[in-house]
């Protein structure tokens, strides 16, 4: 092998300069590095000032171990049985099958109707600003609001997970709206249109593939939140069964066997929409 | 709505009968459930009727505000604490699991099935079984909202080195540059704006699911929701909710003019 | 002098990407490789420097063997080959001159390269490349506020600092529009001769490897069909390459 710094290229021969600065200092550099200062600090401080409750880390954690081998090695139905535990998972799935489509079905009316590239301004802004409030209500505390008016139970359930996946879609729905080429629009509004045409002409067809994808991932979101629901709120479900022999009776083995449950559930929804995806796309 | 059900005609069978399985599996749904679409959908106006009459915060109700806002910034440096050291514990994992930068194909397949793993298990059954160990303790919600993180954060950032960073990655490997320098030279830098992304979202996402842990393990403000709303005391719980809406979207705000200026 | 000996390469079994690809290359020579998508002209370009593996035969740079080479050996041959992308794969948020020294990477340690710690001297050629390549009063700008066409000269530029005995151009002029696309030829060109350089461009605008390279390389289905000066290069040649009447091009 020949010296690799032979100079194939005759090297400049300038006279010693300046120090040559490789990057100018701009806002976006500072920004990026006061946001990082600011997050490690917060963090730093965070967990230096933690509150433990006084419980000895190291013991804690031996026992955490304990209880994931109980867990994940030694699964089983417990006191409930299989047949229960599969019945109320079944629960929990159309919960979060039916919320799904609630929240698809007004997201995509309200999304027509916030979206900037269709509505007047106003109307558009109003619905951005009450959906972002129905946003920033995490879903438990919905469930929690309805529970009281309705009784606890599915009703108070659908309508608390309901209400954030509505708001949570039409967000993303808007934005799929909002990136729509505007030439596919004006090319329907030139031949006399009315509003709707154009929504189920043009923009339906143009951004279903996003639409699905969403959806699908909002699936997945809301067969979490129906377990968060069902243990926080007692709206049933297998979330209420995992709360149950997790936090009351200490029946790890189920808890393992029912958190196995999940993950099957969660894996073949992801599963599904990975599918289902692709056959959007290759259209 | 009459052109569109004309439009669906002309689209054929396909869609209609993707949509009437949806339906039917809905109204099934409701059945089996024994869901009252009417009845519920009344609720609704009856549920805010309820809500302003009950929730909102009265002329006393100002003085739970100190208590409230403490728990809140508790809960705020909770899920910012535990999104960075996921975010952190994450990246070192993605950059050894992902197609481009990683070790090899076990090390990825491996890193794919925890990072999915932890994603899937619950938040509900982590707080609990953290619960069961450590008590009731802001150790407890930090713990939980770091495991779920963590899973979440592997997967995106696997996904953003994948996209963003492969291509730079081999043009610098072209000018035999080793493997670390190609890190931090190329890798680091071009995922930067998406990685830092992530982690504000992360951040408002936490805000969020402390309030279904606290409720769980009794910490930050989920516990003073929950505590509230048991006790009757409305017009305090409808001040926390007031609070949490204020803190979700100051947060998302800050994070959209960050995420403006950086990108 | 670069020689290329029976070259072979397949992705699934039984299904040969390259079939013995032999040919040489002198210093000074702007090369084009020329033949129909999913020919293997890629396949090719990157061999040469080994981001492909490939299944057999000898890439002699100078006569050393760069397929035999180890991990170290590797990064050293890597040095001295610089490659040029279609998509010009830049560190888009950081600035020109910083993706011009990422060229300067191969030749230092890695706790210097991680921290991206240049010499003087290097900083100062990678000026001087900046101007040769007209980009003097952009050092400073971030690549992703850079047309396509100034893109990819950085890339060219940083191909430039390794101080390469050769240049591998992936399809460099494919998303670029024309008037950019004669510049970066002609800059390539001018470059090869001043700098005594091997140029191998994979291109598909046959009438701008004609106009521009001194040697054309013809490859079908993985297979060697042409290999000679770009005067020769014929209609029937072309008809052979791509299977159809391409005359068109050649005016």
């Amino acid at each position: 092998m020949t010296d690799s710094e032979e100079n194939i290229i005759q090297k400049p021969k300038i006279p010693r300069s300046p120090e040559i600065k490789l990057h100018e200092t701009s806002l976006s550099r500072v920004m990026v590095i006061i946001v990082f200062s600011a997050l490690i600090l917060i963090t730093g401080y965070t967990l230096t000032h933690l509150d433990t409750a006084g419980v000895q880390i190291n013991t804690a954690f031996k026992e955490l171990a304990m209880t994931l081998n109980q867990m994940f090695l030694q699964p089983n139905a417990g006191s409930d049985g299989v047949v229960l535990l599969i019945q109320a998972l079944g629960v929990s799935i159309l919960l979060s099958i039916m919320t799904t489509v609630i929240g698809a079905v007004f997201g995509f009316f309200f999304a027509v109707l916030a979206s900037k590239n269709l509505t007047n301004a106003y109307l558009g802004a109003t619905i951005r600003i009450i959906m972002a409030i129905v946003r920033a209500i995490p879903t438990i505390i919905w469930a929690l609001i309805f529970s009281i008016v309705c009784g606890l139970g599915t009703t108070a359930a659908i309508l608390g997970l309901s209400f954030h996946s509505v708001a949570y879609l039409t967000k993303a729905y808007s934005e799929s709206i909002e990136g729509i080429d505007k030439s596919t629009i004006e090319s329907l509004k030139v031949t006399g249109a009315k509003f709707w045409v154009i929504v189920f002409q043009a923009i339906w067809p143009t951004i279903i593939a996003s639409l699905v994808s969403w959806t699908f991932i909002r699936l997945e979101i809301n067969f979490a939140n129906a377990i968060a629901v069902g243990a926080a709120a007692g709206a049933g479900g297998i979330g209420y069964q995992l709360f149950v022999a997790s936090g009351m009776s200490f029946d790890f083995h189920e808890t393992g066997f029912i958190v196995y449950l999940i993950i099957l559930v969660t894996f073949m929804l992801e599963f599904i929409a990975v599918k289902i995806r692709q056959y959007y796309l290759s259209r | 709505m009459q052109s569109s059900v004309k439009f669906l005609k002309h689209k054929g069978w396909h869609q209609t009968g993707i949509i009437a399985l949806i339906g039917g599996i809905y109204f099934i749904g409701s059945m089996i459930l024994s869901f009252d679409n009417a009845k519920g959908l009344l609720s609704v106006p009856k549920a805010f009727n309820w809500l302003f009459v009950n929730f909102r915060p009265t002329a006393s109700s100002v003085e739970y505000l100190p208590r409230i806002w403490q728990k809140l910034i508790q809960t705020v440096l909770l899920a910012i604490s535990s999104t960075v050291v996921a975010a952190i514990v994450s990246m070192f994992v993605a950059l050894i699991g992902s197609k481009v930068t990683g070790v090899n194909g076990y090390v990825q397949v491996i890193v794919r099935g925890i990072a999915s793993f932890f994603r899937n298990i619950p938040l509900v059954a982590w707080s609990m079984i953290l619960l069961f160990s450590f008590k009731q303790s802001d150790f407890t919600g930090f713990l939980a909202l770091l495991l779920m993180s963590i899973g979440y954060l592997i997967r995106a950032f696997m996904e953003i080195i994948e996209d963003e960073a492969s291509e730079t990655m081999m043009a610098l490997k072209a000018t035999g540059a080793s493997y670390f320098q190609v890190i931090f030279q190329a890798v680091l830098p071009q995922i930067l704006p998406s990685v830092l992304s992530w982690i504000l979202y992360m951040v408002e996402n936490n805000v969020r699911d402390a309030t279904l842990v606290g409720i769980l393990t009794g910490t930050g403000i989920g516990f003073i929701f929950d505590v509230y709303y048991k006790s009757f005391r409305f017009d305090a719980a409808g001040m926390t909710v007031l609070a949490i809406i204020f803190v979700v979207i100051v947060l998302e705000t800050i994070s959209n003019q960050i995420r403006r200026i950086i990108l | 002098m670069l020689e290329v000996k029976k070259l072979r390469k397949s992705y699934e079994k039984d299904r040969p990407a390259l079939t013995d690809i032999s040919f040489n290359i002198k210093p000074g020579t702007f090369v084009a490789i020329i033949g129909p998508s999913g020919a293997g002209k890629t396949t090719i370009l990157r061999s040469l420097n080994q981001l492909i593996k490939d299944d057999g035969g000898q890439i002699l740079l100078d006569g050393n063997d760069i397929r035999t080479a180890n991990k170290m050996e590797l990064r050293k041959y890597r040095r001295q080959i610089g490659m040029v992308f279609q998509n010009y794969n830049l560190v888009e948020r950081l600035t020109v001159i910083e993706n011009v020294l990422h060229g300067r990477l191969g030749y230092k340690s890695t706790i210097a390269g991680v921290f991206g710690r240049y010499t003087q001297q290097e900083k100062e050629e990678a000026v001087s490349l900046l101007k040769k390549v007209g980009l003097e009063n952009f050092a400073l700008q971030r690549c992703s506020e850079l047309s396509g066409g100034q893109k990819q000269r950085v890339g060219i530029a940083r191909s430039l600092i390794q101080h390469p005995k050769v240049i591998l151009c992936d399809e460099p002029i494919a998303s670029l529009d024309p008037a950019s696309a004669q510049n970066v030829m002609e800059l390539l060109k001018e470059l090869t001769e001043e700098y005594n350089l091997i140029c191998i461009a994979n291109l598909h605008q046959i009438n701008m490897a004609k106009k521009y390279a001194d040697q054309i390389i013809g490859i079908r289905k993985g297979q060697l069909v042409f290999d000679e000066d770009a005067d020769s290069l014929s209609e029937d040649v072309l008809r052979t390459l791509y299977d159809q009447e391409i005359t068109k091009e050649l005016k």
